[in-house]
């Protein structure tokens, strides 16, 4: 569906992407990972034609998106950062307005059913004005999906959303991908949701692809980490490092000591501890996407990219 | 193209901004045309004192015509600020409102974006000077009624018969159409490098006086440069109320003096404003939109 490959932007001295591949599969609920300042917008806006790449190649479609701009947009829906639409118009007169745009036929219907997916049809003679921060943004998604694109792309879809919006936007993205087979790009600085809805993952620092995979494959049981600290870390290290859990060594993290292994394991890890007499102050599994993103992008250590 | 035309003038015109440039010129064209109609006679004698002391007039002096000339030299100078006002805004203004970036993920090209706007700006102005020329000239006509029109310039006076008027009219608001297209395209262009319309409108405004001044000052330096200011061009809507005359000093009906000098103009304006959109077109096409 979408194949970057060697994307970079550069502007005067600094590097905004560099030398970013990646690909997104027809049906992926594609989640995009990154620190303010990762490039994840950059790349967000490359994708959608508002900047040119310095060098690189996009694929959309399997058209290149430089040569047929017209034809890959029309296919594409999108909500890039804030989801500004005019202010002094209505709900249905700015989804009916983009619509159009967009090149559909535009029925009242259609524009009533759209509001009523995203909850807001009974403010759609409303103008946006009066709005709250999350209506504007589920006013986004409808305008984003209005003319049934096969790409859905939504950068931060739940800013300035409450936990029930966030909640309804996690929803819908999984029923755009579950039961309408769209594919879905989408940001997020909330980990949490991201972990719940993407199938796959990009995760970027200052630009560069730290790594890409499926979530299952990043989040496996058997990539569990161990955050463990003990009385004396180097010699427990040592004690480790001569054991059987010499392999499952990890490079050292915020002066703690790291292990990598199936989580079934760590009871047997617990009696190992004891054995080599060592005096634990804490082990923490660490699972979660969060602790995974923190990381990969908190040290230098670039972990391999997954198989797709 | 013709879509996103549609959805331009639509957004223009339900816009509360837009309709302060008619609201604009309809207070001001009605307040001078009360103040005329009270003490209109005044007025022309004031103006016309050494005239008056030469010559005698039969008819109305104060007519509707010379009403609308009055009008047209008093706001001409004013209009391009409301023109400003909108054509300056057209891109600035949706940085601003953050829509640019959505706009544009739309599947149509960056050249026809800018044309639809461009052209919808180019509307609102034909529509703002067809509202001043309802005031100006058919409203002054219906309270002032018509005759001769009797003008005074810099060194002689000029009485048009009544039937060859109205056509000079049409031309000087063609013309006048012309010259606010200009500034609507300068205004359109500078709006691509701002992220608000305050900007764009001030720089619009800067650059029309800043011309004007060098265009109106006799001195040898700018007189060099003054062909090539559009704003020495805009006010020779006057030309068309300049006829010729026979050797008896008679006016020759449906003559112009200095016709040539209009073609000039006009060409010159004309390729400020084609200069100012293509600019516009190769510039945009290449921006980033980060707003």
């Amino acid at each position: 569906m979408i194949k970057v490959s060697n994307l970079t932007k550069q502007y005067k001295r600094n590097t905004a992407v560099s030398d970013l591949s990646f690909t997104v599969n027809q049906g992926d609920v594609y989640g995009f990972l990154g620190q303010n300042g990762a490039g994840k917008s950059t790349t967000i806006r490359m994708l959608l034609t508002l900047i040119t790449p310095t060098s690189g190649n996009i694929e959309i479609f399997g058209m290149n998106l430089q040569e047929n701009r017209t034809d890959i947009l029309r296919q594409i829906g999108a909500v890039v950062e804030k989801p500004d639409v005019y202010k002094y118009l209505s709900a249905y007169e700015n989804v009916s307005l983009f619509a159009r745009m967009s090149g559909i036929k535009v029925s009242d219907k259609l524009i009533k059913n759209q509001l009523e997916v995203v909850g807001l049809a009974d403010r759609s003679k409303d103008i946006v004005t009066t709005f709250s921060q999350g209506m504007k943004q589920r006013l986004g998604i409808a305008i984003a999906l209005v003319h049934n694109p096969k790409l859905i792309i939504l950068d931060e879809p739940t800013n300035g959303l409450d936990p029930q919006g966030i909640a309804d936007v996690r929803n819908l993205i999984l029923s755009l991908s579950n039961e309408m087979g769209k594919t879905v790009v989408v940001s997020s600085h909330l980990l949490s949701e991201i972990e719940q809805v993407a199938s796959r993952l990009l995760i970027i620092d200052k630009g560069k692809k730290l790594v890409e995979g499926s979530t299952q494959e990043l989040l496996d049981p058997a990539q569990t980490m161990i955050e463990l600290d003990t009385a004396d870390n180097i010699a427990a290290l040592d004690k480790l490092a001569q054991s059987e859990w010499a392999t499952a060594l990890q490079p050292e993290r915020n002066g703690k000591l790291l292990l990598k292994m199936h989580k079934n394991n760590i009871p047997e890890l617990h009696k190992g501890l004891v054995a080599l007499d060592i005096a634990v102050i804490s082990l923490q599994p660490r699972h979660s996407l969060e602790d995974y993103f923190l990381q990969i992008t908190t040290t230098n250590q670039h972990v391999p990219t997954f198989a797709n | 193209m013709f879509q996103l035309l549609q959805i331009e003038l639509y957004k223009i015109f339900r816009r509360p901004r837009t309709y302060i440039s008619f609201a604009a010129i309809t207070a001001l064209i009605g307040i001078i045309q009360l103040g005329l109609l009270r003490d209109g006679t005044a007025y022309v004698e004031f103006m016309m004192t050494n005239v008056m002391q030469t010559f005698s007039f039969d008819g109305k002096i104060l007519n509707g015509y010379l009403v609308c000339y009055v009008l047209l030299q008093l706001l001409l100078v004013h209009v391009p600020l409301l023109i400003a006002l909108v054509a300056a805004d057209m891109v600035s203004g949706e940085a601003n409102m953050g829509t640019l970036r959505l706009l544009l993920t739309k599947p149509f090209s960056r050249t026809e974006f800018l044309l639809a706007k461009f052209m919808a700006s180019a509307i609102y102005t034909f529509l703002l000077l067809v509202w001043i020329a309802f005031l100006a000239l058919f409203v002054s006509m219906f309270m002032f009624g018509t005759d001769d029109m009797v003008i005074q310039k810099t060194n002689y006076i000029v009485q048009l018969p009544v039937q060859d008027v109205f056509w000079r009219y049409t031309g000087a608001f063609c013309f006048a159409f012309l010259a606010m297209l200009t500034v609507s395209a300068l205004g359109f262009f500078l709006s691509l490098f701002a992220e608000n319309s305050i900007g764009p409108i001030v720089t619009t405004m800067s650059v029309i006086i800043f011309f004007t001044i060098l265009s109106t000052m006799s001195i040898p330096l700018f007189q060099k440069i003054q062909p090539f200011l559009f704003t020495t061009h805009m006010v020779n809507w006057k030309e068309f109320f300049d006829p010729k005359v026979n050797a008896d000093n008679a006016i020759i009906i449906g003559s112009i003096q200095k016709p040539g000098r209009i073609i000039t103009s006009s060409l010159v304006l004309v390729a400020h404003v084609v200069g100012f959109v293509v600019a516009s077109i190769v510039l945009f096409r290449k921006k980033d939109i980060l707003s």
